[in-house]
């Protein structure tokens, strides 16, 4: 057995670490590189699952996001295991878009999808999928994009803030021909073929909410229990924790689940501050110990703008590996604002994980913006300087850029760096 | 363990204090390097271990453990480390109504009053064990971390009575060392938190306190360390002796400095 084999090499083995009992554990936290005992097969068996790849750090698996500018903020990916939290924006218009093109990136790799939603039912939603866009038209995009930007570059010579000229452009990576991140078009639907040919779980509380429950109450909502239960029983019957070794190819579970925390749940927690303050935080830690054990993946969007008692929120962020807040400009202050006009909204990256690792991947630009434009969602860093004469307002850049320039006082500049990576 | 650490700290492996409480917060940034400095320190100190991970799982401290220079699965099978995986454990206790009463008991319960099937499993394991050969040197608890059971419906009165239990089974009775990580959730008015932090802040006798820097993300300095020595038994008119390092995480290692010391800067 593979797990005695790897304690008799020693403390200097940089092997897999297998658990030391009869099961093989089937976590995606494996090690990459040369291995001393023989798990060879396992181990190429989990490079060879469609739409993953190994991280370049710490081998650690990822999948696609469905965003590949949002797969490089990440480092790399979500790694399969972990739950990407989205904090909503407020009208729930764009973090319902992320949650789309997962579950299309899903698709478009063959991985099994599971859907959970209060609100939607799922097959509804498997309906309004963004369709993919083909090569030769994502190149045709891009290449109008960066003729645009090239004529507005080469008219602002950077002659006094010329330390911004060390920032990295926009960088094309190689085309690899198994395409890691996909781009979607979010005004054409997913061909009906695709979503027929996909395996699919769905979970729709108010058909659910009905059914007996097996586990004793305890402090979870009603609601929560039965998603609990639903993900187990798919996970252990479709065999994700290698509970049934015969299967052929392994393949990944991407989970989905929408508004999870709103009052559709049964949870008050956004209605007031005295709720059921724990059993959204035992349900994440339950559904962490599930994802942690299996080979799957788990997007949740949560409105935590609503949440009246702000230390939950802090607690879901530690009990969530990665979280990306939205915040979107409508019905703000700032949509007026002619320093944002030409984005829809803000991203947070407010939380990254560390996973085998002490050090983690992280982008040194803080200010990343979002904007849904034409066809495409794309995310992209502003690095704005105004002079002092706008209104006396003065920006404090991030990362190496920690110092005032004075410039000339009759124009600002605008520059835009673009984030897209074409894997 | 990270060599520049015990210099801080003035420890080696063969000298390793006994019947200490040292407490582990961060604010703002990740304190799990300390964790990860810990649990190898004690390992290399030939101490037996025992573990509370509730938040990560064991394959992960065993990866970063390798790179450190420990073998957690070695530990593990010659009885050195007795590893409780909160995660994967959580996910059998949830589901299956269990036989014999389950250290992480509180999870089916609605109203879980305190956590003594926990103290009970700290205590087995740390059982000393007559046997001759294998004697190690001192128990030590390690427990990652303690807001995690905060979330999960225990009150900040029963997290600081479990913790009053091993101290004095394992720091008093059996001269062990126990070392625990708190999140400081800084400005949020998370009450529970605040008391538990507090409680556990005026019986420790080491506090390690990692900050985020007050300006920001930076690349070349990660945060800030703050130790703190007191005597919790004994209490003196004399400062308690704090020092305050900034430090930046390596792949293998961290390396402190002083404030504004920063390798990138000079």
């Amino acid at each position: 057995m593979a797990a005695v084999a790897t304690c008799g090499t020693g403390a200097g083995s940089t092997g897999s670490m297998v658990a030391a009992g009869s099961k093989n554990n089937v976590t995606s936290f494996q090690r990459r590189g040369p291995r001393a005992s023989g798990s060879d097969s396992s181990y190429s068996r989990l490079v060879s699952i469609a739409g993953t790849r190994p991280s370049v750090r710490n081998g650690q698996l990822l999948v696609s996001t469905g965003l590949p500018a949002l797969d490089q903020l990440l480092g790399g990916g979500l790694a399969v295991g972990t739950v990407l939290l989205i904090e909503e924006d407020k009208y729930n218009i764009y973090s319902s878009l992320l949650f789309k093109y997962f579950l299309a990136e899903g698709i478009i790799n063959g991985h099994t999808l599971l859907v959970a939603s209060a609100k939607e039912d799922p097959a509804d939603i498997l309906q309004e999928l963004p369709a993919p866009l083909l090569d030769d038209n994502v190149k045709k995009d891009f290449d109008e994009d960066a003729c645009n930007h090239k004529t507005a570059e080469s008219n602002i010579k950077m002659k006094i803030a010329w330390r911004y000229q060390l920032l990295p452009k926009m960088e094309a990576g190689p085309v690899s021909s198994s395409r890691f991140g996909h781009y979607y078009d979010a005004s054409k639907k997913m061909p009906q073929e695709l979503i027929e040919a996909s395996k699919w779980h769905g979970f729709f509380f108010p058909e659910k909410s009905s059914s007996t429950l097996n586990i004793e109450p305890c402090s979870l909502t009603h609601g929560y229990i039965k998603l609990l239960q639903f993900i187990q029983n798919t996970i252990y019957e479709e065999g994700f924790d290698g509970s049934n070794p015969q299967k052929k190819q392994k393949n990944i579970l991407r989970i989905g689940i929408q508004n999870l925390g709103s009052p559709l749940w049964g949870d008050d927690i956004c209605c007031t501050e005295n709720g059921n303050s724990h059993s959204l935080t035992k349900f994440l830690y339950v559904l962490r110990g599930l994802l942690r054990t299996s080979l799957s993946a788990c997007m949740i969007t949560m409105p935590t703008h609503l949440i009246q008692n702000k230390a939950i929120i802090s607690r879901v962020t530690n009990l969530s590996d990665t979280v990306v807040g939205l915040e979107s400009f409508i019905g703000s202050e700032r949509e007026t604002n002619p320093l944002y006009k030409d984005y829809h909204g803000l991203i947070h990256i407010r939380q990254i994980p560390r996973l085998n690792n002490l050090i983690y991947d992280v982008s040194d630009v803080k200010d990343l913006a979002f904007k849904l434009k034409r066809k495409l969602f794309t995310i992209e860093y502003i690095t704005k300087l105004t002079s002092y004469g706008m209104q006396g307002q003065k920006y404090l850049l991030s990362g190496h850029l920690h110092r005032k320039l004075a410039i000339n006082r009759s124009h600002y500049f605008k520059e835009l760096k673009i984030l897209k990576k074409i894997y | 363990m990270f060599p520049e650490l015990n210099n801080l700290l003035n420890t080696t492996p063969d000298r390793a204090e006994q019947g200490k409480l040292t407490l582990l917060c961060d604010a703002n940034t990740d304190g799990s390097f300390l964790v990860h400095h810990f649990l190898s320190f004690y390992l290399k100190a030939n101490c037996k271990v025992c573990f509370v991970a509730l938040i990560q799982s064991f394959s992960h401290y065993n990866i970063v453990g390798q790179k450190l220079g420990v073998s957690l699965t070695v530990a593990r099978e010659c009885g050195q480390l007795v590893f409780l995986e909160g995660l994967k454990s959580s996910v059998d206790v949830f589901f299956r109504a269990q036989a014999e009463p389950h250290p992480l008991q509180f999870l089916r319960e609605a109203n879980a009053e305190n956590l003594q099937p926990l103290y009970e499993f700290v205590r087995e394991a740390l059982k000393p064990v007559d046997d001759g050969d294998a004697a190690w040197r001192c128990p030590v608890l390690l427990v990652d971390d303690l807001s995690v059971l905060l979330s999960l419906g225990m009150g900040a009165v029963a997290v600081l009575d479990f913790i009053h239990y091993c101290r004095a089974t394992v720091c008093w009775e059996r001269k062990g060392n126990i070392v625990a990580l708190v999140h400081d959730s800084g400005d949020t008015e998370e009450e529970e938190n605040n008391i538990l932090l507090n409680g556990l802040s005026h019986q420790s006798h080491l506090i390690l306190r990692a900050e985020g820097l007050a300006t920001g993300f930076c690349r070349d300095v990660h945060g800030q360390l703050r130790i703190l020595w007191r005597t919790p038994s004994q209490p003196t008119t004399q400062r308690d002796r704090s020092l305050t390092y900034q430090y930046k995480i390596q792949d293998k290692s961290v390396s402190f400095f002083a404030k504004g010391m920063s390798p990138a800067v000079l």
